[in-house]
């Protein structure tokens, strides 16, 4: 064709090896010079059938560990939709007090996440000290979800119809002394992450995804509030203690004034997320009710009443990274569950990756995709094809990394110019 | 917009949709210390009006949120559910609407409704491998989570013939759980 003789055109696929993604994912880049001009997204490389397994092999209080493992970092707002869900088709309700706890873990979540996030965003311009900086103070959250829960990862906390243990009060103290560090340091983060040439540079205008596109593709948690969509399942739907705690969703208008939807909206929202979270934990240990922890103690009476059960249910929580859908159906006499359907926040935040993708440069690429926070990791390869001679060069991890680096040192030196 | 009660939403289903409305469902739970409520509605259609019926719910709504569309194998049957949530960024008034529509065996079609909510895509395109439901219309017809050298005519979520039992791994020592032979 003719527009091949004068430009060259590449397909650039991006991935498929993503190790912290549920679906490890490949971007192809349609590349004309160092603009993207096309992307198609092709998930599905490891898909697991959790869901197929929660039908098939394990009863209804096994699926909450199999739930728990559906994302390493996303452990508490998974098993909190699925134990939603199961009580809703039920019929159980949770005591007032578990209800709390759960509110209480799923912020120290969110706290953790947004924080892991922050530091691999900074990786991804070439910020490392920023990264070294941010993990370290992430260790502080790490071990108050230790000492609360026992586990750094995989907490098993939930159980249907409450939670498995105790937040007492002899443990405030120890929680308040992790918040008060995180109160004394947050205005130094958000001089480093909002205030600095850096950072602005490489992220103010870039991967734009506008408001009308954020509605249309369903994007949703800070990728959609990044660009204006008030939608937080904790502020509109009433779940958990969330539904006491008069939750408001965070727009980057909120700091700023204006709502541009690029990465660095994405930073604010993630920012005042912490903020907001660490509010939350205070109200919860504040107004925490007292009572017991579970409907059903012992687990094999709790089995045979779900086993018994007829209905279904449909739970959804915020997760770090937006709403986490689960549907369950029970069947009376069915030892599994006869229906489960999970939707994780990635799922329908992918769709908005094009749009956030097209018209930016190659070394934006791992910035703008790590934006919408695909559980953390990055490109990790991506070959090179010539589309005339259809010569393969692979481009690896590190040299894409290099050319995000390279665009942060080139963009300093014209500032200092 | 205004913000209309579930009473309020299924009356204005019956009024648009008629006859074919099968049947709605209210559900209603207490929630924490306030005790305000979580609601979710239930709504069967036929297919006929399923579009109208989306449409409908763009109405209350002008962006609805399409969550997911979860579909179960039931026998002779398939039934898909369009889980919507509407009322979003308004506090605690948010609903879940489940849309549900069941497909008889040999005539599994279901129109897209990409057009109307480009953000179905994805799902839809699972739904089609996945269960094996032909969606008429959709934009993209490529698989989404099932690798290019999955065979054909094979559907992971199916329980019949169709199914996946074949393809499962049986351990040394184990006996064949399900499927025939």
């Amino acid at each position: 064709m003719a527009v091949d003789e004068t430009k060259t055109r590449y397909t650039i696929p991006v991935g498929p090896i993503h190790p912290a993604l549920k679906e490890p994912i490949r971007l192809d880049l349609s590349i004309d010079g160092e603009e993207i001009v096309d992307v198609d997204v092709v998930v599905g490389q490891v898909h697991r059938g959790i869901e197929w397994l929660g039908m098939n092999r394990n009863n209804p209080i096994q699926n909450i560990y199999l739930a728990e493992r559906v994302c390493g970092i996303c452990n508490i707002c998974h098993p909190f939709a699925y134990v939603m869900a199961v009580e809703q088709a039920a019929g159980i309700t949770p005591p007032e007090r578990a209800e709390y706890i759960r509110v209480i873990i799923a912020e120290m979540e969110r706290i953790h996440s947004h924080l892991l996030w922050a530091g691999v965003a900074a990786h991804e311009i070439g910020f490392d000290s920023v990264f070294y900086l941010v993990w370290r103070v992430r260790e502080e959250i790490m071990d108050l979800i230790e000492y609360v829960t026992g586990n750094r990862v995989t907490k098993a906390m939930f159980q249907i119809g409450g939670v498995r243990r105790d937040i007492t009060e002899e443990q405030f103290g120890r929680i308040r002394q992790s918040l008060d560090y995180y109160k004394s340091i947050f205005d130094q983060l958000r001089t480093v992450f909002l205030d600095d040439r850096t950072i602005r540079m490489r992220t103010r205008n870039v991967g734009i995804l506008k408001t009308e596109d954020a509605l249309k593709l369903l994007a949703v948690g800070p990728t959609g509030r990044a660009s204006g969509v008030p939608k937080d399942v904790r502020q509109d739907q009433p779940y958990g203690g969330y539904a006491d705690l008069d939750i408001k969703a965070i727009t980057p208008d909120m700091l700023t004034g204006t709502v541009v939807g690029d990465v660095y909206d994405r930073i604010v929202v993630r920012l005042l997320e912490v903020k907001q979270a660490i509010e939350i934990i205070e109200r919860c240990l504040d107004e925490m009710p007292s009572g017991p922890l579970l409907v059903e103690q012992k687990a094999a009476k709790l089995l045979n009443m779900l086993t018994k059960a007829e209905g279904e249910g449909i739970g959804r929580a915020e997760a770090p990274r937006g709403e986490v859908v689960h549907y369950v159906r029970l069947e009376a006499g069915r030892e599994t569950l006869s229906n489960w359907k999970i939707r994780a926040p990635t799922y329908v935040n992918l769709m908005a990756i094009p749009a956030i993708l097209k018209g930016g440069q190659i070394a934006d690429v791992p910035i703008a995709f790590a934006s919408i926070d695909p559980c953390m990791s990055c490109t990790n390869r991506a070959i090179v094809v010539d589309s005339k001679t259809r010569n393969k060069s692979l481009l690896s991890d590190r040299e894409l990394h290099e050319l995000s680096v390279e665009k942060t040192k080139r963009l300093e030196a014209q500032f200092d110019s | 917009m205004e913000i209309l009660s579930p009473e309020a939403i299924v009356k204005s289903f019956k009024t648009v949709l008629g006859d074919s409305l099968v049947q709605s469902r209210i559900y209603e739970r207490e929630v924490a210390v306030k005790k305000n409520l979580f609601r979710a509605i239930w709504i069967y259609v036929k297919r006929e009006a399923f579009r109208r019926a989306v449409e409908h719910i763009c109405e209350l709504q002008e962006y609805p949120h399409l969550a997911i569309i979860s579909s179960a194998d039931l026998g002779d049957r398939v039934e898909l559910i369009y889980h919507f949530t509407l009322y979003y960024g308004y506090h605690l008034q948010e609903l879940s609407l489940g849309l549900r529509i069941s497909l008889a065996k040999n005539d599994l079609k279901i129109p897209t409704i990409t057009d109307i909510i480009p953000g179905a895509l994805f799902t839809e395109r699972e739904t089609q491998e996945m269960m094996g439901v032909e969606v008429v219309g959709i934009p993209d017809n490529r698989r989404l989570f099932l690798p290019e050298d999955f065979p054909q005519g094979v559907y992971p979520w199916r329980t019949d013939e169709t199914g996946p039992q074949d393809m499962l791994r049986v351990l040394p020592g184990r006996q064949k759980k399900y499927g025939s032979g």
